[in-house]
């Protein structure tokens, strides 16, 4: 499996790999880790001319505090995100779901900008990033901007994303200490896309009362889903078993997913509640009030 | 289309080349450098039969491009014996412990298990099943593979090898 003929490109700052996708125009992508690009350029599914590698543009990396955010560069691995200290005191669910995708080869070479960028249902941490409220530092030909996560995500690869714009960084509010958060991914085998996935992030107050709660669903749709109303079921509840069901219902409404090999419908629906309903009693374990 | 110059290093070699932005790094190794250890398994990321290590990570060489390891640091299955000849602890643990059958999977399984040993010298075994969990094998049922990596921790670390008991 042979890619077609491209022109490779290796610009060194952003604002030199913005003006490459601003001349070269629709035939040129940007690339990144490569682990969804490359395959479809094997498969040419995708048979861009002009490959604009993001590798060489150190200001892409790395990950820093500012002020009440977390601020990761595009280019920041998922094997850096899972070593990264900063992250395991004040974002722990980034490890958890990191450590859940694909596989360690995959995890050195694969960047949370790209799996967050490329609109792919199947990418684990876009749930993550609404559950979050995070937004994406965007560059393009027309200059800077920021776009919240939850506005993002249009369709199945289909992004708020405009021709030639590239995601630079992922901006995180860091939630209160003492939370509590969890990933859970249901998948039939290491390396495979979700059946269904759930994150959760939540607060307790000194009574056990959640004070608030945040969840977003992984590919039960044509996009990551944020599952607002289920979330405010929680608010103000201990998480007994009525109130769970109810919102694991609520969660479950708004799921649309695709029948595959994964599963029907019905199947992925179902299991998108029970890694829900796993993933509110691990959060809840770990949360301190 | 215009070839590009890459200058790299191989096991420990300077080498430079003219390569087709096309060709994925695999290719690079196999034909033009004639290093035939990487294998082509699955070609889509899935295997790890073409497992090398580069700038200290454990790549996928089928699924990267020969340009992008542009001024790497690369090793393959050839460069892992010692300069006097004998096994890497790794490649004598897959002997001894009988760490293959028919033996495809192997150079990635040890290019990883290098990664692996060298970010954690002593791993459980559920730590080697969680590392490797990205190269196939379909012949061992990973058992002995497991304890081939054991047998190369404990070699490396300096103290004896003992087999768990099944």
């Amino acid at each position: 499996m042979i890619p077609g003929a491209f022109a490779y490109h290796r610009p060194k700052s952003v604002s030199e790999a913005v003006a490459m996708l601003a001349d070269l125009g629709e035939e040129a992508r940007p690339l990144a880790g490569g682990h969804s690009l490359i395959p479809m350029m094997k498969l040419r599914i995708a048979a861009p001319e002009h490959l604009i590698d993001l590798g060489g543009i150190g200001d892409l990396r790395g990950i820093r505090a500012d002020g009440a955010d977390i601020v990761i560069g595009a280019m920041t691995t998922q094997h850096e995100l899972i070593g990264s200290d900063l992250l395991s005191a004040k974002l722990p669910i980034l490890r958890e779901t990191a450590l859940v995708i694909a596989d360690p080869q995959v995890r050195y070479v694969g960047t949370l900008g790209g799996n967050v960028a490329n609109g792919d249902p199947g990418n684990d941490m876009p749930a993550v990033m609404l559950c979050l409220g995070a937004s994406y530092h965007v560059t393009g030909k027309g200059g800077e901007r920021r776009i919240a996560s939850r506005e993002f995500y249009h369709g199945a690869y289909f992004t708020a994303l405009e021709p030639g714009e590239i995601v630079t960084a992922i901006r995180i509010p860091v939630p209160p200490a003492g939370h509590g958060c969890a990933y859970q991914k249901l998948k039939r085998k290491v390396g495979d896309y979700a059946t269904a996935a759930a994150a959760v992030v939540l607060t307790v107050s000194g009574t056990g009362d959640v004070g608030s709660c945040s969840i977003g669903l992984t590919n039960v749709a044509e996009t990551p889903l944020w599952a607002e109303d289920a979330a405010k079921t929680l608010v103000g509840s201990k998480l007994d078993a009525a109130t769970v069901k109810k919102a694991v219902a609520a969660a479950e409404a708004i799921t649309s997913p695709a029948s595959d090999r994964r599963g029907s419908p019905q199947y992925r629906t179902k299991m998108a509640g029970v890694m829900l309903a796993r993933a509110l009693a691990r959060a809840r374990e770990r949360a301190r009030a | 289309m215009a070839k590009s110059q890459v200058s790299l290093t191989v096991n420990g070699k300077a080498v430079e080349a003219l390569v087709e932005p096309r060709t994925l790094l695999i290719h690079f190794l196999r034909e033009q450098l004639s290093l035939t250890g990487p294998h082509i398994g699955c070609e889509t990321s899935h295997c790890g039969a073409c497992t090398v290590d580069l700038d200290g990570k454990s790549v996928k060489s089928c699924t990267m491009f020969a340009v992008q390891a542009n001024g790497a640091d690369v090793r393959t299955i050839e460069g892992m014996a010692n300069a006097d000849g004998t096994l890497h602890a790794l490649q004598e643990g897959f002997r001894e412990m009988h760490g293959l059958q028919c033996g495809f999977c192997t150079p990635g399984m040890i290019m990883r298990a290098y990664r692996l040993l060298q970010e954690n010298k002593s791993p459980s075994e559920e730590e080697i099943r969680f590392g490797i969990a990205g190269n196939l094998c379909r012949c061992t049922g990973y058992q002995n593979i497991v304890k081939a990596i054991q047998y190369a921790a404990a070699k490396l670390n300096g103290v004896p090898f003992r087999e768990a008991a099944e």
